[in-house]
């Protein structure tokens, strides 16, 4: 899923600037599992936004809603008839939520109240960890289902750089070294030999190196009304 | 076309004559300053000259930023010292790492010591973002291709000149897992490496065992495997290895040593202590290169005295390693 972290009050509030009404807008997915901006959340802040803007000496109305998903036209869609009313909408959707959102409203201004900042999964209750880069060329099947690419702090493909100590990570001993579960990993399914072939270097071009990616898929294409 | 050597070396690199003579190899490391002060390294290129093949001309050392090593490089080819360019992964893509290779060799550098490179996290650009366009095997295959196969790394024809560079590798035998160390350099051999250069070692009755693995698996006769040694200079220096840095074994007898150095002198005379420290440090490392001598398939040593480039002469000469045989 998409993790993300709310941002600080303070940059909040900054980004806001003189709003006198804001709208913040929660999303009922990704956002909401990671505890970051889902309906409880958007409630949390929004009184915070009122009891921070009050003691400030410029209280702003602050209003709430969460749609189920912000980056999908049907669910924002029913929003559009109410939006006009807003100095600012704060998104505490991903980023995708809030180009959705700017998108399909480009008359009403949407900021952000969350940092994207992963795909990932959470390890344990309050943890969350980066599992995936959406680099657009998977290597899951060769490197034992851990991914180098989001796992390894140099995205290496041929095996550990000289940093890798006791499973640590050099950049931190809480970041635990991709290539040593990897390597865990390929003992016990006993495929090292497939580490020790050279990988060739990666497509770029499929991960955002090539520009912003698409995909369209003709066979699911509606077909255009005459 | 690659060209054709007819001599039957790779390169014009003093460090492959030598080797390939089977002499007992000397690499020492240079630092580029963190300015552009040309002085400094054509100081520290005559402290290195003559008692070593070449030396290292690090790339962005621990992510602080320095003199491009390809200006350095050009800077000690004209004091007389014989580069091994450093190249990092971390600060160049492909194309940039190709369009230095190119300019490296036109310059006359000789050797290309090929690195995955320290975390930006530990230099004085945090924040930077880093490359890693390909790694460090990679890079290996791609400037071996440059050369031999007249190739650039998308497959294009390289017209003309190609660089004719001995091709090295870092190897750090301690890293985890251990058991991956060997194929490690095995991925780096295959992948066209000439020679290679261990992290700093301490810990010799560990280098043995990588080292009877490396032997097993026939390694040592399909490249040139230098031991990173260096000296200590003080005993706070030892302890803070031996403690503190991730990977590295420093064994109590030598951090004993150190301490020894300075009884009975006087805390206050500090040039007194630090004389003595640094003749110990010098005598250890010399100790430890006959030892590793000893060891079967190693072809050198690299004999890294950061910012202490004054000790590579005398490390080498109590070593009997001087004079460097000649070779043409």
């Amino acid at each position: 899923m998409i993790v993300g972290e709310q941002k600080k009050l303070e940059e909040i509030m900054s980004l806001l600037g003189d709003a006198k009404k804001v709208l913040v807008a929660g999303c009922g997915t990704c956002v909401t599992v990671c505890f970051a901006g889902g309906e409880k959340e958007v409630g949390i802040l929004a009184s915070a936004l009122r009891m921070k803007s009050e003691l400030e000496g410029h209280p702003m109305e602050v209003d709430e809603i969460t749609v189920q998903r912000q980056c999908e036209w049907e669910y924002i869609d029913p929003l559009a008839e109410r939006l006009g009313e807003y100095d600012v909408i704060l998104s505490l959707a991903c980023g995708i939520g809030v180009q959705a959102m700017t998108e399909r409203f480009p008359d009403s201004i949407t900021l952000p109240g969350l940092n994207t900042t992963f795909l990932g999964l959470p390890e344990e209750q309050g943890v969350w960890e980066e599992r995936c880069q959406a680099c657009g060329d998977c290597i899951l099947g060769i490197t034992g289902g851990i991914c180098p690419i989001a796992r390894c702090s140099k995205q290496l493909l041929n095996g550990p750089c000289g940093g890798s100590q006791d499973g640590a990570c050099e950049v931190d001993s809480e970041i635990p070294c991709a290539w040593q579960l990897i390597w865990e990993r390929a003992e016990k399914l006993g495929t090292m030999d497939q580490l020790i072939e050279i990988q060739p270097p990666k497509d770029w071009a499929q991960s955002r190196d090539g520009g912003p990616r698409k995909i369209v898929r003709e066979d699911l294409q509606l077909e255009e009304a005459e | 076309m690659a060209k054709e050597t007819d001599n039957g070396y790779k390169s014009n690199s003093t460090l492959e004559k030598v080797l390939k003579a089977g002499h007992f190899a000397v690499t020492a490391e240079l630092g580029p300053p963190q300015s552009a002060d040309a002085k400094e390294i054509r100081h520290k290129a005559g402290l290195l000259k003559g008692a070593v093949e070449a030396a290292n001309i690090t790339d962005n050392q621990t992510a602080i930023v320095r003199m491009s090593s390809i200006a350095a490089a050009t800077l000690a080819l004209q004091e007389g010292l014989e580069p091994i360019m450093q190249m990092t992964c971390r600060d160049r893509n492909r194309l940039a790492i190709q369009s230095d290779v190119l300019g490296a060799h036109a310059l006359g550098v000789q050797n290309l010591l090929c690195l995955t490179g320290d975390h930006q996290s530990f230099g004085n650009h945090p924040t930077a973002k880093n490359v890693h366009d390909i790694d460090s095997v990679q890079l290996i295959q791609m400037v071996k291709g440059m050369r031999d196969e007249a190739k650039f790394q998308c497959g294009d024809d390289i017209k003309g000149e190609c660089p004719s560079l001995f091709i090295g590798a870092a190897v750090n035998p301690f890293g985890d897992p251990f058991e991956f160390r060997p194929f490690r350099l095995a991925k780096k051999v295959a992948a066209g490496a000439d020679f290679v250069q261990t992290q700093l070692i301490y810990d010799i009755p560990r280098l043995r065992e990588y080292m009877k693995r490396v032997v097993d698996m026939g390694l040592h006769e399909k490249v040139a495997i230098l031991a990173g040694v260096g000296p200590l200079k003080s005993s706070g220096a030892a302890r803070y290895m031996r403690d503190k840095v991730p990977g590295m074994l420093v064994q109590d007898e030598y951090v004993d040593r150190m301490a020894a150095a300075i009884e009975g002198i006087d805390k206050e005379d500090k040039a007194a202590r630090r004389k003595a420290w640094r003749e110990t440090g010098i005598q250890i490392c010399i100790e430890q290169i006959q030892e590793i001598k000893e060891i079967e398939g190693i072809a050198g040593v690299h004999i890294m005295a950061i910012e202490w480039e004054e000790a590579v002469k005398p490390i080498a000469e109590g070593a009997g390693l001087l004079p460097r045989p000649a070779v043409d």
